[in-house]
Formats: structure tokens, C-alpha cells, sequence
């Protein structure tokens, strides 16, 4: 009984972080129906970001949010707004190639300034665990990267719910013609979301380099745990997300070492087969 | 005939190579309500999507408040004081009655006056007040063109297009759907009435145009507008 308890929570903790992974791919298929496939080349650059500004400036790696979230919003909305507004005249296809070039430019320009070289965003409570009763134990770190995935996610909500902006972007996504007749810009309002979709890479970036090592070529992993949280959850939903990370985390502990990825996908087929839409989208 | 809010000058709309508004001119004078009247095909919508500022007309001038707005998208018209209720309702599904109203008061000068807008908009449509938590995708199609309705007045208006706001409702709700569009132009909104129902288009409106295949091919007082008249310019005979 306790392993499948201690299996429970670590699927939980781990989960929490893909779901993180995967709330703005989720937001970027939602608002602007484009599958951005850099946006595993942005969780490293916020994994980046976020240790190597913990080592310059010497303070815990969270506090560096402070500088990579705002940088990351700007360099969404610049990226939106330049280059991809532009070809999304032409349709989504155009769109789809411009992320998979800029998935390829940012992997080696990662390479070329970082090197290979396997990076860790190190923290003093890295081996720190708490116990508790019956044999059970939470480690510290991942209590913390799960407090700031969940965070994230719910001031997420919170925005899209309760603000004008939030507002514009989920009507945005129901109908473009009938949101810019609510005087809101369409083009403005899918930089914004890539903007965020960006901030919350920089997050996730975070959590990546606080529980695991990574590469500059590590994006692509990354990028297929966010896909398939996006697709199990339903695309633009996000308690979806979280509920399909949550479920994503669970399968990987579950399956272990070995066989986490295959229970991961084969359950991804499985929602693919049954309910293509995903769990949460109408 | 009043000053005209809105002057439209040999409007042009085309889809890809398709002509579908060939010429229209007409004029709507402010205060008023004008119906804009034609059979099925006649492009009356895309005439109002373009007016609106939804389609680029390749053609053609459009003055609102004497400011030529040709080919101005529809985000900025609604800061000017122009809003389209579109054809279908088109409300925000997935969202709640009261954040589809809200989303009416997203220009920065209708954001103030959001509470009174929306105690205004639930005195005009009290069912809308009780339904206010519940997703639009619940409601009924009178229900949904209310929404639609409330959430351009949120805006402030001073011209609502109303494209076929009748468009499958029961004759009950059309009635009273009918009896608000009546308020709202007593409290000084110009109002433009797309239709295929022309009697009672003509019965409401002051000014009635005729639209066929893309062109405006009758204007006039509506009470001045002989029945054969009518006829004749609305099937082309």
C-alpha cells in the first residue's frame, strides 16, 4: 500500500511539470490553431536562462523569473507579431514550417553558445526530503517545482477568466470575426498569447533545470511530453492540461524507467482512437 | 432626411474574383431606423460585413459621423461607434452569458461604464440577468440573438447593424425581439435593419432599401414605397 501511495504522489509531482510543459503549446493550439513546434526549443532557452543567471547573479534559481518571464513575453510577442502573423495569411501550414525552422535555429544556436555540454540549475535543497509517516517521503525540490507549476497554472486561469485581455483571448478563440466586432485585434491578441505561451516556457524551462539535466537538443523531448499532454487534455483547455499531466506523470511512474514512455503513448493512441478531441474540449 | 450617420458610395465587395456587392449606395440619417430588405442571395450581409468593417471592399467609399471609414476593420469601427450584431448571433459558446456581455464593453471607453451597461442590458433582457452564469451554448436561438443584441449596446453604439436578426425564431420572440430594437433607437441609437421579412421590416423601419443581386436598386421613405414597387425591385421582375 505504501509504494502504490509514494508512486501516487511522485506521479502527481511529476506531473504538475508536464502539465507546465504543455499549458502554453496548449494555448497557442487553442487561440491561434498553429502547433508551435519550437516550443520545446523554448522550455530550454527558459531552462537556460534561468541557470545561468542563478550562477552569474548567485541567488536561487527561482528568483530569476523575475528577468526570463518578462524577457520571454517580449520575445513571444516579437515572434508572433514579426514572423508569424505574417505567414498566417497564407494559412496554418506556413505557420507550422516557420516553427519547425525556428525549432532548428534556436537548437544550434543553443549549441553553438552553450556547447553540449549536459547543464543543471543547482539548488541548495536538491537533496533535501521530507518524511513522512508510514515510509513515506516528498522530496523538497519536487514540492517546489510542483508548487510553481500549480501556481503558474492557476494565475493562468485566473488571467484568461477574470481579465479584458484573458476575456479577448478565449473569444478570440471561439470566433475571430466576432471578437474584432468587440473591438479586439486579432493579430494583437495572438501575439500576447504567444507571449505568454512563452512566459509559461520560461516557467516550465525552470522546472526542467531544477529536477533534470538538459542539452541544447533536449527541446524535442520535451516537445513530444507537452504534445501529448496537449492532445490527452483537449488543445486549449487548460484543466485539461493539467488533469493529462497529471495523467502523463502517473503512467511514467508507473511504468518506470523501461516502460513510462510506451504506457504514455500507448495511452495517447488510446485518446487519439476513443475521444480525439480530448478530455476536456466541447 | 436628417444629416446621415453612415453614407455609402458605390460600395464594392468582392470574394476572391467573385463580385458579390456590385455597386450599393445608400444613406442611413441618424436616429433613424432603415431597413435594408432582399431575397435570399441579394448580399445584404456582405454588404453589412463590409460596412462593418469584417471584408475589405475592393470599391467604393463609406463616411460614418462624416470620417471616411473605407476598408477601416471592424476593431477600430467599434471605437468610432459602429457595431454589427451578425447574422447567426455568433456569441462566444464556450463563454458565460456575462462574459459575452463583458466582452461588448472590451473598448477602453465602454470598460467604465461596464456595471452600468450590464444593469442596463439585463433591464432590456431580464431572462439574460437569470441566465448570466450559464454558457450561451445552453441558451435558445432568441436567447443567443439577445446576448448578441446586449453585447453591442455594451459598446455605446451610436449605429447597430442588425444583420437578419429574425432568422429562425419563433414569431413571439421576433415580436419582442422587435419591441427592444424600437427602445433602443428611442434612446437615440440609429439602427439598420437587415431582413428578408419585409413587412415587418417596412411596418419598423422609416427608410427602406432594396437590395438584389448585390446592388441597391430601391431607396426611399418606406410609407412613401409603393407595395408593387417593392415587389418588383425585390425579385427583379
Amino acid at each position: 500500500m505504501t509504494v502504490v501511495i509514494q508512486m501516487l504522489i511522485n506521479g502527481i509531482l511529476l506531473g504538475s511539470v508536464y502539465a507546465l510543459l504543455g499549458v502554453g503549446m496548449s494555448m497557442i493550439f487553442g487561440i491561434v490553431r498553429l502547433t508551435n513546434l519550437a516550443h520545446g526549443e523554448f522550455i530550454i532557452i527558459g531552462a537556460y536562462g534561468s541557470t545561468l543567471l542563478s550562477l552569474a547573479l548567485g541567488v536561487d534559481p527561482i528568483l530569476t523569473l523575475v528577468i526570463t518571464v518578462p524577457v520571454m513575453f517580449i520575445a513571444g510577442v516579437l515572434i508572433q507579431t514579426v514572423l508569424i502573423n505574417r505567414v498566417m495569411l497564407q494559412g496554418s501550414e506556413p505557420a507550422l514550417l516557420v516553427t519547425f525552422g525556428l525549432s532548428i535555429i534556436l537548437k544550434d544556436a543553443l549549441l553553438l553558445l552553450f556547447t553540449a555540454d549536459a547543464r543543471h540549475a543547482n539548488v541548495p535543497y536538491s537533496t533535501a526530503t521530507i518524511r513522512l509517516p508510514a515510509g513515506l517521503h516528498i522530496a523538497v525540490l519536487d514540492l517546489v517545482v510542483f508548487a510553481i507549476s500549480l501556481a503558474t497554472i492557476l494565475i493562468l486561469t485566473l488571467f484568461l477568466r477574470y481579465t479584458y485581455m484573458g476575456r479577448a483571448i478565449r473569444a478570440t478563440s471561439d470566433d475571430t470575426a466576432a471578437a474584432s466586432l468587440m473591438g479586439v485585434s486579432v493579430r494583437r491578441t495572438y501575439g500576447i498569447a504567444m507571449g505568454i505561451a512563452m512566459a509559461t516556457a520560461a516557467v516550465a524551462g525552470l522546472g526542467v533545470g531544477m529536477r533534470w539535466t538538459f542539452y541544447p537538443s533536449s527541446g524535442g523531448d520535451y516537445l513530444l511530453i507537452a504534445f501529448g499532454v496537449v492532445v490527452i487534455g483537449g488543445m486549449g483547455s487548460i484543466p485539461g492540461t493539467l488533469v493529462a499531466g497529471l495523467i502523463f506523470g502517473l503512467a511514467q511512474v508507473i511504468g518506470g524507467a523501461n516502460y513510462g514512455m510506451l504506457i504514455s503513448y500507448l495511452l495517447l493512441i488510446l485518446m487519439l482512437a476513443v475521444r480525439p478531441q480530448g478530455l476536456f474540449s466541447k | 432626411m436628417s444629416e446621415p450617420i453612415l453614407k455609402v458610395e458605390g460600395l464594392q465587395a468582392k470574394y476572391g474574383d467573385f463580385l458579390a456587392v456590385e455597386s450599393a449606395t445608400l444613406d442611413v440619417p441618424a436616429g433613424k431606423i432603415v431597413s435594408v430588405i432582399g431575397a435570399n442571395g441579394a448580399r445584404k450581409s456582405t454588404l453589412m460585413e463590409t460596412i462593418a468593417g469584417i471584408h475589405k471592399p475592393s470599391a467604393g467609399k463609406v463616411t460614418f459621423k462624416g470620417e471616411d471609414i473605407t476598408g477601416m476593420p471592424a476593431e477600430k469601427l467599434v471605437l468610432r461607434g459602429l457595431s454589427l450584431v451578425p447574422q447567426g448571433s455568433r456569441c462566444f459558446v464556450r463563454m458565460s452569458v456575462e462574459d459575452n456581455l463583458i466582452m461588448g464593453s472590451y473598448p477602453k471607453h465602454a470598460r467604465a461604464r461596464v456595471k452600468e451597461s450590464l444593469d442596463f442590458v439585463y433591464q432590456l433582457f431580464p431572462v439574460l440577468k437569470e441566465k448570466r452564469h450559464q454558457p450561451t451554448s445552453s441558451l435558445s436561438g432568441g436567447q443567443r440573438q439577445m446576448v448578441a443584441i446586449g453585447r453591442a449596446l455594451m459598446a455605446w453604439p451610436d449605429l447597430i447593424l442588425f444583420d437578419e436578426i429574425s432568422l429562425g425564431l419563433a414569431p413571439a420572440i421576433i415580436k419582442d425581439i422587435y419591441a427592444r430594437i424600437r427602445e433602443i433607437n428611442a434612446g437615440g441609437t440609429t439602427v439598420v435593419l437587415v431582413e428578408q421579412d419585409t413587412n415587418r421590416a417596412i411596418r419598423t423601419a422609416e427608410y427602406t432599401h432594396v437590395m438584389l443581386k448585390g446592388r441597391v436598386v430601391l431607396s426611399g421613405r418606406s410609407k412613401e414605397l409603393g407595395e408593387e414597387e417593392i415587389k418588383k425591385a425585390y425579385f427583379g421582375l
